[in-house]
């Protein structure tokens, strides 16, 4: 069953209603299944940590501290999600928040580079040791991800910009979801990293 | 109350031009024929550097005409140097594991048969689905330039050993560009094949017709759901682990590289990476990897088997069940690669245990196909002929497994031909006669015309006694301790065991040379076939419903409503001994 | 069609299992004192297994011989028993299988990884590298000198980068390109990799273990039979893969000492 609420249109000629739903689910399905090989990707990569750091040559780095300023960031960009997901069945403000989102999504990613140059600084290079070499790996990997999601408010934002009713709800419902996901993720991350490295 | 929008129907309008019809198509049906066309590809050039293998293990300083031309400096005057063979290797054992038996069984049929055989128009995400299938095309172009590089193919294997694939060229010729081409192939194989596992997953839970519970779905559209679960998380670690041996062999770092090494008189500098670690990652992947190429043969054989033998398999349910718990058992047994590789000795028991058990549901399919045989009236044909052939195979190969699962044997096992055996056979050769099997059947749906069956059956003799003469002898080879990966046999014991090899050689060739008529067969059939109609062979599946070939969207608008699973044989139907899923008659008596 | 596939596969069958039955293609003697017990499993599985693998090819063959290319329209039917008889016959079958061969069989493996080497078992370090094998007894005071990487140095016949100037461990130490080893001795092999991964295999003395670099493995044997023996590389290690291979002299008591005592006086 597709949750949301949906504006009445002529229906094409092919189309029936199950079907339809069908694709709002399966594109539903889809993110979810993709979550899922996210995780196993990252639980992969922890897993690799876990065995390096019992190879022993290991010696922690002090992490740059804007990492958590960027995950406020991330937090609030969650939230601001929300707040276009609420404003779209309300049909009012949807261009603001997706917008406000875009740029607390671009921020987090402005923040890790920063992160990253502050790294460099201190001599801390891909690979200069393995902390650093996880640090960078995990970050890097998990911006590329987040990166994916901002490519998909790009696209959201154009379709508001064109008029309220091209926007499908699902599709932002999936926006949401994945982002979410990428907060959660990152928090996960972040764990690891400042326990870890 | 749903209500829509046009927008959410994802029915695309009939491509028009060339470019969007045949080359970056949407339609599933094309992008399972462009991923089949690759797989042809692959296995025909995986077939050829196999033939070059075996020609160098008994002839060594034969001269092959024209080779120089490809590779200088490994075949200078055409004859193959021991690091050519060994490129050969490696790229024989990738391509046929990665292009050729992920991209036929799984990618190529499942593209084309799942939708339809559920009842769909198309794939859930059709762009992802034509993404997924360029990602895998520009993946197997990275890895074949690899063949046209100063530095040559890699030499690692197709399981890419770290140190060794992740130190760079100081370890070995093709250990630069080459493994770096192979990487990159890799990592770009796996991201598209997680594209299509997500797609394959979403479309099977979402998109199917009206009265086509999961119960009723036809046994390879089941095989082919779970084993895109089953390559959404083997990819899904692979990617990350060929992330860091890129990172390894490119930025430096040293994720598999531990401290001390000195390669060709020079101390490496590197420090405190794990080799075991890619072993893990690889293996974790890598046994999975194995049900990714037999589970897709399984459920093609089963489903030509019970068209066959025109009475339902024993029980459904039960290869169902006993694929979805070999599917899960998969991911507890990739230790059993590495029984020798100074893992933890207790690890190998605790991997010994469940390898032993996933022999059960294999036996269970077995003795399902078997006992199904029993009563049934079965119609020989090309397609048939290769699904017996599977199972024969399947057995053949998996009974070998069970030496490979006890560590104490495998002690002595390792690494010798008895295991070159035990995976052609169950996992190269089975899922080659799938995937023969399926073409031989699904060809007339897919072209409007029927293969030609006389040079089908001879095609069939030729590669049933050929494959047994190719990989029998391998176990026998290997029992006494004949070493695989060799590029010549300089052991001491050799020279008697060279008339065996000699035997292999001679089969090779013979039964390679009729893979061509395979070839011809398909091409030919493909434009002067007789046509063929809807249902040439009785099936009762939605595949037999449409048209041969079937129009761009399937069903023409339409939505099949099913009735029936797909078991319907052997009763009093309309048409038949057999009832269609979509067809609303109840089976009398 | 049918019948001419039952009468292939019965003979592509038998033919497959006759040079098992005629032991045409057995393991070379074997000279370990834990061997036997792996032979012993190999001997079962074989049994096993090869029962197995006739009793299913030839049921199939039989099928397909008798089932197939019947009059159009026959009448078809179940075997007695039906899917609950195959779940319960594999379950029977293989359940059994897994007991006799996977858990009453682990005890080869125990023989060789869980009984730890006596402690007066003779100490050999072995080193592969691209593409030889090295091996180095501690000399007379018992104790191996450190390794230096960075001194390795293959054109002096440093092979495992000693620093006998530095190192008073490592002046005595004996490198040999051989495995000389006294018959009935317990030896054992500490294993260390120079560059990428190796194998040690001695087919003789059903032992095989990869060499991983980074990773200081050991493993135990008793040989028990004198007489010279292959030790080949298994981990694909590169171009030299298939010619990296050293020999095992198993020596009498005797012997050893002899060989020792020269060793000793070419220092
Ligand atoms: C014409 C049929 C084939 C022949 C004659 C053949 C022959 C060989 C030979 C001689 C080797 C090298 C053995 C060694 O030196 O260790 C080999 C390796 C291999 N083959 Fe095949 N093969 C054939 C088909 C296949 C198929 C269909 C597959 C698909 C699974 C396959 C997968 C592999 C793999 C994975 C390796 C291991 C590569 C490695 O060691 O890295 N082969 N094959
Ligand atoms: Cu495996
Ligand atoms: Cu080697």
């Amino acid at each position: 069953m597709a949750a949301t609420t949906v504006v009445t249109s002529p229906i094409s000629q092919i189309a029936d209603a199950t079907r339809v739903s069908g694709h709002v689910e399966a594109s539903r399905s889809g993110i979810w299944v993709g979550i899922f090989a996210i995780i196993m990707s990252f639980a992969a990569l922890t897993s690799a940590l876990l065995v390096r750091q019992g190879s022993g040559e290991w010696s922690h780095i002090v992490i740059p501290s804007i990492l958590y300023a960027n995950t406020l960031i991330l937090l609030l960009s969650s939230v601001t999600m929300e707040m276009s997901r609420r404003a779209l069945a309300k049909s009012a403000g949807v261009t603001a928040w997706i917008g406000i989102t875009l740029l607390l999504g671009l921020s987090f990613v402005a923040g890790q580079y920063l992160a990253w140059r502050h790294l460099a600084a201190q001599g801390l290079y891909l690979a200069t040791n393995p902390n650093s070499s996880f640090l960078y790996v995990f970050t890097g990997m998990h911006a590329l991800h987040l990166l994916g999601g901002i490519a998909v408010l790009v696209y959201l934002l154009g379709r508001v910009i064109g008029g309220y009713t091209s926007l499908r709800p699902h599709l932002l419902d999936n926006t949401a979801v994945y982002w979410h996901f990428m907060g959660g993720l990152w928090l996960y991350l972040l764990f690891v990293i400042s326990t870890r490295l | 109350m749903e209500q829509t929008q046009p927008q959410s129907v994802h029915v695309h309008a009939p491509p028009e031009g060339f470019l969007w019809k045949y080359v970056f198509s949407l339609d599933h049906k094309v992008i399972g024929k462009q991923y089949y066309g690759l797989a042809l590809i692959a296995v025909f050039t995986g077939m050829i550097l196999s033939w070059l293998m075996r020609f160098h293990l008994v002839w060594p300083n034969a001269k092959i005409v024209g080779l120089d031309l490809i590779s200088k400096s490994g075949a200078p005057g055409g004859v193959i140097t021991p690091e050519y063979y060994l490129s050969l290797l490696t790229m024989h054992g990738t391509l046929m594991v990665f292009f050729v038996l992920t991209n036929a069984p799984f990618a190529g049929f499942g593209n084309y048969f799942l939708p339809i055989q559920i009842g769909a128009e198309d794939m859930a995400f059709p762009r992802f689905n034509m993404m997924s299938f360029w990602t895998t095309a520009a993946a197997f172009l990275v890895l074949v330039l690899a063949f046209f590089i100063p530095d040559g193919p890699p030499i690692s294997g197709w399981t890419a050993y770290a140190p060794l694939s992740a130190v760079g060229s100081d370890a070995g010729p093709g250990l630069g560009w080459g493994q770096n081409l192979w990487a990159i192939s890799i990592g770009l194989f796996c991201i598209g094949q997680l594209l299509g596992s997500l797609n394959f997953i979403a479309t099977t839970l979402d998109l199917r017709t009206k009265g086509m519970t999961l119960m009723r779905m036809p046994i390879c559209t089941w095989a082919w759901f779970i084993t895109s679960c089953i390559g959404l998380l083997a990819f899904a670690v692979l990617l990350p682990a060929c992330l860091l041996l890129i990172l390894d062999r490119m930025a430096g770092t040293s994720f598999f590289i531990p401290s001390g090494l000195v390669i060709s008189d020079r101390l490496q500098n590197h420090a405190g990476g794990s080799p075991l670690l890619w072993q893990h990652l690889f293996w974790f992947f890598g046994h999975p990897e194995v049900y990714i190429a037999i589970l897709p043969a399984m459920g093609i054989v089963s489903h030509v088997l019970v068209t066959s033998m025109r009475k339902p398999l024993l029980s459904a349910k039960v290869i169902i069940y006993s694929m979805i718990s070999i599917g899960f058992l998969s991911y507890m047994v990739w230790g059993h690669h590495m029984f020798v590789s100074g893992m933890n000795p207790f690890s190998s028991l605790l991997f010994s245990f469940p390898t032993l058990t996933i022999t059960i549901p294999a036996t269970i399919l077995t003795l399902i196909w078997l006992g199904s045989l029993y009563g049934a009236n079965i119609r020989i044909t090309a397609a048939s002929l290769f699904a017996l052939g599977f199972v024969s195979m399947f057995v053949s190969g998996g009974v070998t497994g069970f030496f490979l699962a006890q560590p104490s044997i495998d002690i002595y096992l390792h690494a010798t031909y008895f295991v070159v055996g035990h995976f052609h056979m169950v996992m190269g050769v089975a899922a080659i006669f799938g995937i023969l099997s399926g073409t031989y059947f699904w060809f007339p749906k897919m072209t409007g015309r029927m293969m030609n069956e006389t040079l089908g059956q001879l095609h069939f003799w030729f590669t049933f006694i050929g494959t047994y003469c190719i990989f029998m002898p391998f176990h026998y080879l290997g029992l006494v301790g004949n070493v695989r990966r060799y590029a010549s046999f300089i052991d001491d014991f050799m020279p008697a065991l060279m008339p065996v090899h000699r035997f292999v050689t001679i089969a090779a060739l013979i039964t390679g040379a009729a893979q061509f008529i395979f070839l011809y067969n398909l091409i030919h059939s493909r434009f002067f076939g007789k046509p063929a109609t809807d249902n040439p062979w009785d099936g009762t599946s939605l595949e037999w419903s449409i048209p041969s070939p079937p129009p761009w969207n399937n069903f023409g608008g339409k939505h099949p409503v099913v009735y029936h699973d797909a078991h319907q044989y052997g009763v009093k139907g309309e048409k038949g001994d057999f009832i269609m899923q979509d067809s609303p008659e109840t089976a009398a008596g | 069609m049918g019948k001419l596939f039952g009468v292939v596969l019965a003979i592509i069958a038998i033919l497959s299992a006759y040079p098992i039955v005629a032991h045409w293609y057995v393991q070379p003697v074997d000279i370990s004192t834990h061997g036997h017990a792996i032979d012993e499993q190999l001997a079962d599985t074989m049994a096993e297994a090869g029962l197995s693998f006739l009793g299913a090819q030839l049921l199939l063959a039989f099928f397909v011989w008798r089932f197939s290319q019947r009059k159009p329209g026959s009448r078809v039917w179940n075997i007695p028993g039906g899917a609950t008889l195959m779940v319960a016959a594999a379950f029977i079958l293989v359940g059994t299988e897994i007991l006799a061969l996977g858990v009453l069989g682990q005890k080869a493996w125990a023989n060789v990884y869980f009984t730890p080497p006596k402690p007066d078992a003779m100490q050999i370090q072995s080193q592969a590298g691209q593409f030889a094998f090295y091996f180095r007894y501690p000399g007379v005071d018992g104790k191996f000198g450190p390794l230096h990487p960075d001194k390795i140095d293959e054109g002096n016949s440093n092979f495992f980068g000693l620093d006998p100037a530095n190192d008073v461990e490592s002046r005595d130490d004996i490198v040999s390109a051989e495995l000389d080893v006294p018959v009935n001795r317990e030896i054992q092999l500490l294993m260390h990799a120079k560059d990428v991964g190796h194998s040690f295999y001695v087919r003789e003395l059903r032992i095989q273990q990869d060499f991983v670099p980074g990773l200081d493995l050991a493993v135990h044997f008793t040989p028990t039979q004198t007489g010279k023996y292959e030790i080949v590389c298994t981990q694909l290690c590169g171009l030299g893969h298939y010619n990296m291979k050293a020999y095992l002299n198993v020596l009498s008591q005797e012997d050893f000492d002899k060989w020792m005592k020269q060793k000793i006086s070419e220092q």
